[in-house]
């Protein structure tokens, strides 16, 4: 039977069993249809709901972290969303052995609840440590970096109908930090492409292709001049792309993509890559729909973590002066929201969010308004409780 | 004439102290100037009532560079078919300059992509050798085949030291775009880095490509940019790069440039690291002026500007080395799916073909041609099916014809 079908019937079955369907016990038609959804699918949801709280690493960063998070955290109050936040700082500290390392509450706190949400991370220069971003991403092994990029209605570029995802191979590949000094003014740097890692951003791609109902998914690549390392990623998406029959998988050069990019965005949907490409292509992407500022991203790691993030940077020039925007960490945890299969809550917040962006009234200073961060966040929270 | 002469001895005596950095602005009066070696000419043509004083800037080579081959006044020039689209589009630009009559005679070479010997594109590269100059379509590389069959086209480019890739985006009135008024030149290192083509696979399932950044070629891509710089008159240079990732092998980029950068005081010199820099282009392209970097994100950068201005069949790129130029479209693509089906737009390779006439000097062919073309492009707005018309290419070709006359 159909997915319908099986939720009707089993609503039925509920309440001949006198489970209340409207009472005290509400058992909501989305809760039967996650389960039905769930049993019918072969590979298990990538959150399994529970009707209680969902607890959340937070880690609110450095510069206007702080006050973004705060901005996100009165907004899923007045959503009700059922999470409950943990807030961890995060900074590079050395462990034994000399090698760095992120607090241990903060990996504790991760590992536990498996959902993070990050503000943006400073890394000081000649700090002698490496990124924080660099560290998180070890520790977790994130190997995912997602991220949807859809043009917001109410802040105009010459870009519209942007709706595109980037999946981004986050561990090797150029990005891989071997170089060498060959003889005096000859430096090598080496890209490094393996099975296993192609293999699981491969698969990855396909599965969120599946889970969000995306039509296709396109590997960038460029085989005609990397043969094997290209070949390599390329073959293992094609092996992914077999198993995944009913999502449609091309490939393109990445020159051919970078052009058709800036001239018809609309003609892309997921799209998956190795490191270098990814890095490159994503901020293209974000550029089309009008910059980091408002672009949300997800870093999917092995053992089911998952961290998302706003990609700008501190912005110190304006921290503490109540004038960020915090569009960006919203959508990113509005996408966490979808994660964890909380869809209701998540298309409430983000219909606020693009609502107050299209009407213009209240808009932070980058959006071309010039209000406050506390205004726009209450403006927002005003109409999430609306929207109830 | 006695003006002429005059200035030939004057720039015989100041050339040896000045070594090829002096620019004159001479008029030719459709007299052949034989040039020296080492001195630079340039010619500005000025459009007034057709286009409303749009200022074309020819093309010229850089100096301590040979003059092309001229045998009894009419030049040789290798011509390379290639794939796709290749055949098509150079057929029509042999029309256009039987047309107006251009002392132009074009070796033909075939390359066969599909064969695995090497011995069509060395034939090739002979061909370009004794020639000089060549005019080519891009030649496809099947990547399912083994790896040891290297893209011919980066076999011709290592081969013949073809070092920068110049690509100058600019703006056509007539074609919509969302941005206007866009005017880029992109100088692209050709020769190294990731298109090194040096991978092996040490250990089953693990691949490794090297990607070498060699301080020579990083000091001449960054002389050649800046050299070219002072030349159009452009006030700044800005390398993009990746250093804060890859810090030994673009940090070694950037240190070149940066070294360059101190010899022209006149010009402004800032970086970009390249996710940064695609996001600027696809929101505030006009805060560039000249970019110079090294292989791959040449080809992305130049890739995203071809897209900006109106597309792949609209920008001409030419590929200079010490002794050998190169001219073809600025993306290089074969166009596959629209080969055959007259409807490939032939700006770009007519525009190759201009940039390669102001190459052998021969400049009031280049600017009748490109008039026409621009004529065709602005005014009578004859447009193929990748800029949003009609026209096929024939008619397009057609019409430049016809304003050629």
């Amino acid at each position: 039977m159909a997915g319908k079908a099986w939720r009707s019937s089993i609503l039925n079955l509920l309440r001949q069993w006198g489970l209340s369907l409207n009472g005290k016990d509400k058992i909501k038609a989305q809760e039967v249809s996650r389960v039905v959804g769930a049993l019918m699918k072969d590979t298990p949801q990538p959150r399994t709901f529970t009707r209680g709280i969902q607890t959340v690493t937070l880690i609110p960063g450095d510069g206007i972290g702080p006050e973004i998070s705060t901005a996100v955290m009165e907004i899923f109050d007045a959503a009700k969303a059922p999470i409950q936040w943990e807030e961890r700082n995060v900074t590079a500290i050395q462990g034994p052995g000399g090698k760095w390392m992120i607090p241990p509450d903060a990996k504790e706190s991760m590992d536990r609840n498996k959902i993070g949400l990050k503000g943006p991370l400073k890394t000081p220069i000649a700090a002698g440590h490496p990124s924080m971003n660099l560290l998180l991403r070890k520790t977790f092994d994130l190997y995912a970096n997602v991220r949807p990029c859809v043009s917001i209605e109410g802040y105009k570029t010459p870009y519209t109908d942007v709706n595109l995802v980037t999946i981004r191979e986050n561990t090797e590949g150029e990005y891989s930090g071997i170089e060498h000094l060959i003889v005096d003014g000859v430096v090598q740097s080496i890209k490094l492409i393996t099975e296993q890692a192609s293999q699981r951003i491969a698969e990855y791609a396909f599965e969120y292709a599946r889970n969000n109902q995306r039509a296709s998914v396109t590997a960038v690549h460029k085989a005609n001049i990397m043969r094997m390392s290209d070949g390599l990623f390329l073959r293992k998406c094609r092996e992914a792309a077999e198993n995944h029959k009913d999502v449609k998988f091309t490939e393109m050069y990445l020159d051919t993509v970078c052009l058709n990019m800036v001239q018809d965005p609309t003609q892309f949907d997921v799209l998956v890559m190795p490191n270098l490409y990814g890095d490159i292509l994503s901020d293209l992407c974000a550029g089309l729909i009008g910059g980091l500022g408002v672009t949300p991203s997800g870093n999917i790691g092995a053992n089911g973590v998952a961290i998302f993030e706003s990609v700008h940077g501190t912005a110190p020039d304006i921290a503490g002066k109540d004038m960020a925007n915090p569009t960006a960490l919203l959508l990113s945890a509005v996408m966490m929201l979808r994660h964890m299969g909380l869809h209701g809550h998540a298309k409430k917040i983000e219909t606020a969010c693009f609502d107050i962006i299209r009407d213009k009234k209240v808009l932070t200073k980058d959006l071309g308004g010039n209000s406050k961060c506390s205004e726009f966040t209450g403006a927002i929270c005003q109409r999430v409780r609306d929207l109830d | 004439m006695a003006a002429h002469s005059a200035v030939l001895s004057m720039s015989k005596i100041i050339n040896p102290f000045w070594g090829g950095r002096l620019g004159n602005t001479v008029k030719v009066f459709g007299t052949t100037l034989t040039s020296h070696r080492n001195k630079t000419l340039r010619s500005v043509s000025e459009l007034d009532c057709l286009c409303g004083s749009m200022q074309l800037i020819t093309y010229e080579m850089p100096p301590l560079q040979p003059p092309p081959a001229k045998y009894g006044g009419r030049h040789t020039v290798t011509l390379i078919p290639g794939d796709g689209i290749g055949p098509e589009l150079l057929n029509h630009v042999k029309e256009v300059f039987r047309f107006s009559c251009v002392p132009v005679d074009f070796e033909v070479v075939h390359v066969n992509s599909a064969l695995e010997s090497e011995d069509d594109i060395n034939n090739a590269i002979t061909a370009i050798r004794r020639n000089g100059v060549a005019l080519k379509g891009n030649i496809e590389t099947n990547h399912t085949m083994a790896p040891s069959v290297k893209s011919r086209n980066n076999l011709l480019r290592t081969s013949l030291d073809l070092y920068a890739n110049v690509m100058h985006c600019q703006s056509l009135p007539g074609v919509q775009t969302r941005h206007k008024n866009i005017d880029i030149m992109i100088i692209r290192e050709n020769t190294e880095g990731e298109y090194s083509s040096l991978e092996h696979e040490s250990v089953s399932g693990v691949v490794e490509c090297l990607k070498i950044i060699t301080r020579n070629n990083s000091l001449r891509i960054a002389d050649y940019a800046f050299r070219l710089a002072r030349e159009k008159g452009r006030s700044r240079v800005t390398a993009v790069h990746k250093a804060n990732i890859m810090k030994l092998g673009d940090g070694l980029f950037l240190q070149c440039c940066r070294e360059v950068a101190s010899g022209y005081p006149d010009i402004t010199f800032d970086s970009m690291i390249v996710d940064n820099t695609t996001m600027q282009l696809v929101s505030k392209p006009h805060q560039f002026d000249v970019m110079v970097m090294p292989n791959l994100y040449g080809n992305v950068v130049s890739n995203v500007c071809a897209g900006l201005v109106g597309g792949p069949g609209l920008v001409p790129g030419a590929n200079f080395g010490r002794d050998y130029a190169v001219f073809e479209t600025a993306t290089r693509n074969t166009g596959k799916s629209i080969a055959g089906r007259n409807i490939a737009n032939p700006t770009a390779m007519l525009l190759a073909g201009c940039m390669m006439l102001d190459h052998l000097k021969l400049y009031e062919y280049a600017s009748m041609i490109r008039n026409a073309i621009l004529t065709t492009m602005n005014e009578t707005r004859l447009h193929t099916a990748d800029i949003g018309g009609q026209g096929t290419t024939s008619e397009v070709v057609q019409s430049i014809m016809r304003n050629i006359q």
